[in-house]
């Protein structure tokens, strides 16, 4: 199968050359991009072999698949870039022979291309130990999407029990997508603990009994000695070498990986002797026209590895050094000295079922005379290991449960921290963590960005010496940060420091009492698990504004954020419990919209628009025996105005009885969910929208975020929910749900972007549940989700990296945190009702909780109530026109 | 420097309906709609912890010093007939203003958010979010407009 393209503009007067790249895996996909990048898919033809039957996609997130990501949304490259770069992709068809000395390529299927650049990606393959019965059926390796779909189809076939022979990385990965499967899973793994490579011993205790505790079982210091199968070849048991036997229906094989060098060793290319195509600085082999890079490449420090970062950065190298041979003489591809690769960190950070693993540096503490600080605390599933020299350098550190400090360590590897090292490594409330670690403390030397080998003296530089005012702009400049993005909070400190020490005012603090940002804040009362506005201000307040009272910017905010993350930090979950009470803008404190006079309105929640003629009939006998006002809002509810404090909860009980729940219309949450009437109905509609829209309200009901949260879903493209105005909009096609996001009605419209397309119901609810925990958890303060899109660094792609791609690997965490909502959502008003406490709250006077409010009276028009302003006796209600000014008007 | 705000003139022009004014001595009004739970009109044995307001005329009991919740206010009907806003601050001080937003005439002060700036403590206003300073009652956003302050002493 041949991927279309475009012709290939031919060089003026020249030959055009061809650059043939043999393997499509990530490697090999970063390195088109970095050809394209220098222009040279223009000047040469681009001609791709790839053995898998599909284009390249994110191995590394390959268990994913198991946690709703399609094949598709694994993808590395959107559909056009090989189209738009005139690059030749060939699926399924591998190169099969190579002639140096001719200079041509052989696919498997016949097609033969002459070369002027060869490039040799070919990955790796899984070892799988000798064992007898490896080959029987059931008996699986995981590395490819292919192999991951015939997993899941065998063990769909009647398989309750599964076993994996590895637990390194990759066999803890494949650990969990069996137990994803529902198999009962075990994990073999040879050496004494699980990660061998990565973590020590005591990491490894804690490691295996928080992975016990997800259902896995783990069995270390044993090999697989045979798998034994039964009359119809397929695996019925695993036999140990400690003479024990385990049942098992299925068996996965990741006993670590091996280069794929066969190609190479056949045409003659020199390869190591452990394997591997042995490569220089520059990623050529030892054939002039021929290059290797990535985990087939052994590279000029002697070593292959297996890691996707090193294989990145010797794309790059490869890249430079083609470009440059077919620059001809256009302008130059690439200013500066090519990029050379000698050897990579093999630092890492991953989540691996749910629990933070990191390495880096010297970990195991091979260096002479290094010594170990340890923090552990087995009870809580931590561990946290430095290593350091005699002279107090930090050379390396194992951390297990909690990496967060990851980022921080790393940078200051290699350098004598500012503090003692303990101080790095204990837990929050002791004395707080990284306490007395700024970037100031950081020397020049540090590496803040570790793709790009950017040091802390460059970012100063970027800053002081070539007038860059933010990270964007530090970015652009040294490149800093756009690799992996891990470092991005270290540099946006570095940049933020040296802005700060070169007087330019960078405050974008949240208010007079916090310098943090909304975004800030949310990370530090997540991270630290602070439950109380009081706490967070005393501590990470400005100075003088500690011990004080806040203000009407902060508390609301602060409230929202522990509201939002109440299930994860343990905080009460009632927006009235507690000191959360005094936080809450009046709306959110009484439950219920202010009004211009005084009283307030009321808004219970009809999800999805869809409502009972009974209910219907409630509403109507609550708003005439309260006389209020009744108006039908714009997005499909029922809004009962007129109601003084002291008339709420008789309102409430009558509707709380009559099925209703809180609408949220006062809080910044979730409002409505609107909808079409479906395919149920409508002779156009090609999907059930109310079923969804009510699926999706219910939900997300009481989620509080940075603003008010309003979505809809049309059942067919004519879209008369309007979806695409709202802050998430869903479209029922033919083949699934578009999901749309971003979108604004109000005074400065915006129409939504599509951010994934023809989902199912899970992964439409997934990647919903990923992006409003995301929105969540970075926007500022009042910022819709249109204006947040615009804001955010790298847009629109980004969040879709984000929530799609996973880039960031903060996937499974928001949708735990987004569980936690679920799990523990409860409607605000039935709670109220059942709490005296509370209740004792909805009075006009405290003094005098029989008396009406006297002030709050009116007058009729069009047969209905309205304020009688003439009682306020006041000047002529000024008009605001500031946003603020909005906030207490009704729901819109 | 707590001035006083005398209660000669009538509030608003909705005075309400006689009877309904609470009783100037300590205990509380006994409402005739008693159904409510009323944690806040505390038995005669937490006489020791009540907040009063001098309202010119006399000192009123309002509440209990604990149905304050720190950093949030309530509104109590004055003997005369005026409505006051009474806050209680992290600190645990009790400050007393009038009601009534002047910007708007409603009567919502009391529902405002307090919070403190450079050792001043303040109310925003829940409707159009006007900050007044809770110490001399002036609106810290027009120097023009300001609201009555009211004497409180805690027994």
């Amino acid at each position: 199968m041949t991927l279309p393209t475009t012709p290939v503009p031919p060089a003026p007067g020249a030959v055009t050359p061809t650059i043939v790249l043999v393997g499509h895996g990530m490697a090999g996909q970063r390195f088109l991009e970095a050809l394209a990048e220098r222009g040279t898919t223009r000047r040469a033809r681009v001609v791709v072999l790839c053995e898998e039957p599909r284009p390249a996609y994110d191995r590394v997130r390959l268990t994913s698949y198991f946690s709703g990501t399609t094949p598709d949304g694994l993808a590395l490259a959107d559909e056009q870039f090989l189209s738009r770069h005139g690059i030749e992709l060939h699926l399924g068809d591998p190169a099969a022979a190579v002639d140096l000395e001719r200079r041509t390529v052989t696919s498997r299927s016949g097609r033969t291309l002459a070369y002027d650049a060869l490039v040799m990606a070919t990955g790796s393959f899984p070892f799988v130990p000798p064992v007898p019965g490896r080959d029987s059926a059931g008996c699986f390796v995981y590395r490819t999407i292919e192999d991951v779909l015939a997993i899941e189809e065998y063990a769909g076939n009647s398989c309750r029990t599964g076993a994996v022979v590895g637990g390194g990385l990759l066999g803890l990965e494949a650990a969990g997508a069996l137990r994803g499967l529902g198999l009962d899973t075990r994990v073999v793994e040879f050496s004494d603990r699980l990660m061998a490579l990565q973590v020590d011993a005591g990491g490894g205790r804690v490691l295996r009994r928080t992975v016990e505790q997800t259902g896995l079982r783990v069995h270390t210091g044993v090999a697989a000695e045979r798998i034994v199968a039964d009359e119809r070849g397929a695996v019925k048991s695993m036999a140990l070498s400690d003479g024990s036997r385990v049942e098992t229906d299925l068996v996965v094989f990741s006993a670590g990986v091996r280069p794929r060098d066969r190609l190479a060793r056949e045409c003659g290319l020199s390869v190591g002797e452990r394997g591997g195509i042995t490569v220089d600085a520059r990623c050529r082999t030892s054939d002039p026209h021929v290059f290797a890079i990535g985990e087939c490449a052994r590279a000029a420090d002697g070593n292959v590895y297996g890691l996707v970062a090193p294989g990145y950065e010797m794309a790059e190298c490869a890249a430079d050094a083609v470009a440059e041979r077919f620059a001809g003489n256009g302008p130059s591809a690439r200013d500066g000295a090519p990029r050379t690769f000698g050897g990579a960190d093999t630092s890492t950070k991953l989540k691996l079922l749910g629990v933070g693993v990191a390495s880096f540096g010297d970990a195991h503490g091979t260096a002479e005379g290094s010594m170990d600080v340890v923090y552990s605390d087995s009870r809580a599933g931590v561990y946290k290991k430095l290593v350091v020299a005699p002279d107090g350098t930090l050379l390396g550190g194992v951390l297990v449960g909690d990496a967060e400090e990851y980022g921080t360590l790393r940078s200051l590897t290699g350098s004598v921290p500012p503090v003692p090292p303990e101080s790095l490594i204990l837990p929050a409330g002791a004395d707080g963590p990284g306490k007395g670690l700024g970037p100031a403390a950081l020397p020049d030397g540090t590496i803040v960005c570790n793709c790009h080998h950017v040091d802390k003296g460059a970012v100063r530089a970027a800053v002081s010496d070539l007038g860059c005012t933010d990270v964007a702009a530090v970015k652009k400049c040294t490149k800093a940060g756009t690799g992996c993005g891990s470092c991005l909070k270290v540099l946006g400190q570095v940049v933020d420091a040296e802005l700060e020490v070169n007087g330019v005012p960078v405050d974008s603090g949240l208010c007079g009492c916090f310098a943090h940002t909304r975004a800030e804040l949310y990370e530090i009362v997540r991270t630290l698990r602070l439950t109380t506005f009081g706490a967070l201000l005393d501590t990470h307040g400005r100075e003088e504004a500690r011990q004080g009272d806040g203000c009407e910017v902060c508390k609301p905010a602060v409230a929202s954020v522990i509201a939002s993350l109440a299930p994860a930090i343990g905080a009460e979950g009632h927006v009235l419990d507690g000191e959360q009470a005094a936080l809450q803008d009046t709306n959110d404190h009484f439950l219920a919209n202010l009004q211009r006079n005084g009283s307030y309105s009321v808004v219970p929640r009809v999800p999805g628009g869809e409502i009972t003629p009974e209910k219907l009939i409630t509403v109507g006998e609550v708003a005439r025996d309260y006389g209020l006002y009744t108006k039908i809002t714009g997005g499909q509810r029922i809004d009962m105005f007129g109601a003084r404090v002291d008339q709420l909860p008789g309102i409430w009980a009558r509707l709380v009885e009559a099925g209703f729940e809180s609408g949220h219309a006062y809080g910044k949450a979730l409002r409505t969910v609107k909808s079409c009437v479906g395919s149920t109905w409508c002779r156009y509609g090609v999907l059930d929208s109310v079923r969804m829209a009510v699926e999706l309200e219910l939900r997300y009901r009481g989620l509080r975020a940075p603003h008010k949260l309003k979505s809809a879903v049309s059942g067919c493209a004519r879209e008369c929910a309007e979806a695409m105005s709202k802050d998430f909009g869903v479209i029922a096609t033919a083949s699934g749900w578009n999901l749309y996001v971003g979108g604004n009605g109000g005074a400065t419209p915006r129409h939504a972007d599509l951010l994934a397309q023809d989902l199912s119901d899970g992964d439409l609810v997934r990647l919903t549940d990923r992006f409003l925990m995301f929105y969540i958890r970075t926007a500022d303060r009042l910022e819709r989700t249109s204006a947040w899109l615009e804001r955010i660094e790298g847009g629109l792609d980004h969040v879709r990296d984000v929530v799609v791609h996973d880039s960031l690997g903060l996937c499974d965490e928001l949708e735990a945190l987004m569980a936690g909502h679920v799990a523990n959502y409860q409607d605000e008003w039935a709670a109220t009702l059942a709490d005296p406490e509370k209740l004792a709250r909805f009075v006009s006077f405290v003094n005098a909780p029989g008396v009406p409010d006297p002030s709050v009276q009116f007058v009729t028009e069009r047969e209905q109530v309205k304020p009688d302003l003439t009682l306020l006796s006041g000047p002529d209600i000024p008009v605001r026109t500031t946003d603020a000014a909005l906030e207490g008007t009704a729901a819109r | 420097m707590t001035q006083t705000a005398p209660c000669d003139t009538p509030p608003a022009e909705a005075a309400p309906s006689p009877g309904a004014r609470p009783p100037r001595s300590g205990t509380a009004a006994q409402g005739s709609t008693p159904a409510r739970p009323s944690a806040r009109t505390g038995p005669a044995d937490s006489v020791a912890h009540l907040v009063e307001v001098y309202d010119g005329a006399g000192w009123a009991a309002v509440c209990r010093l604990d149905v304050l919740v720190p950093g949030r206010g309530v509104a109590a009907l004055l003997p005369c007939g005026t409505q006051a806003a009474v806050f209680r601050d992290r600190a645990g001080h009790v400050h007393v203003i009038g009601n009534r937003d002047p910007f708007t005439g409603a009567y919502v002060l009391s529902r405002g958010l307090i919070g403190s700036a450079g050792g001043m403590p303040f109310v925003s206003s829940p409707l159009l979010k006007h900050r007044f300073d809770l110490r001399t009652g002036r609106c810290l956003d027009d120097p023009e407009t300001s609201v009555p302050v009211f004497r409180s002493r805690t027994r």
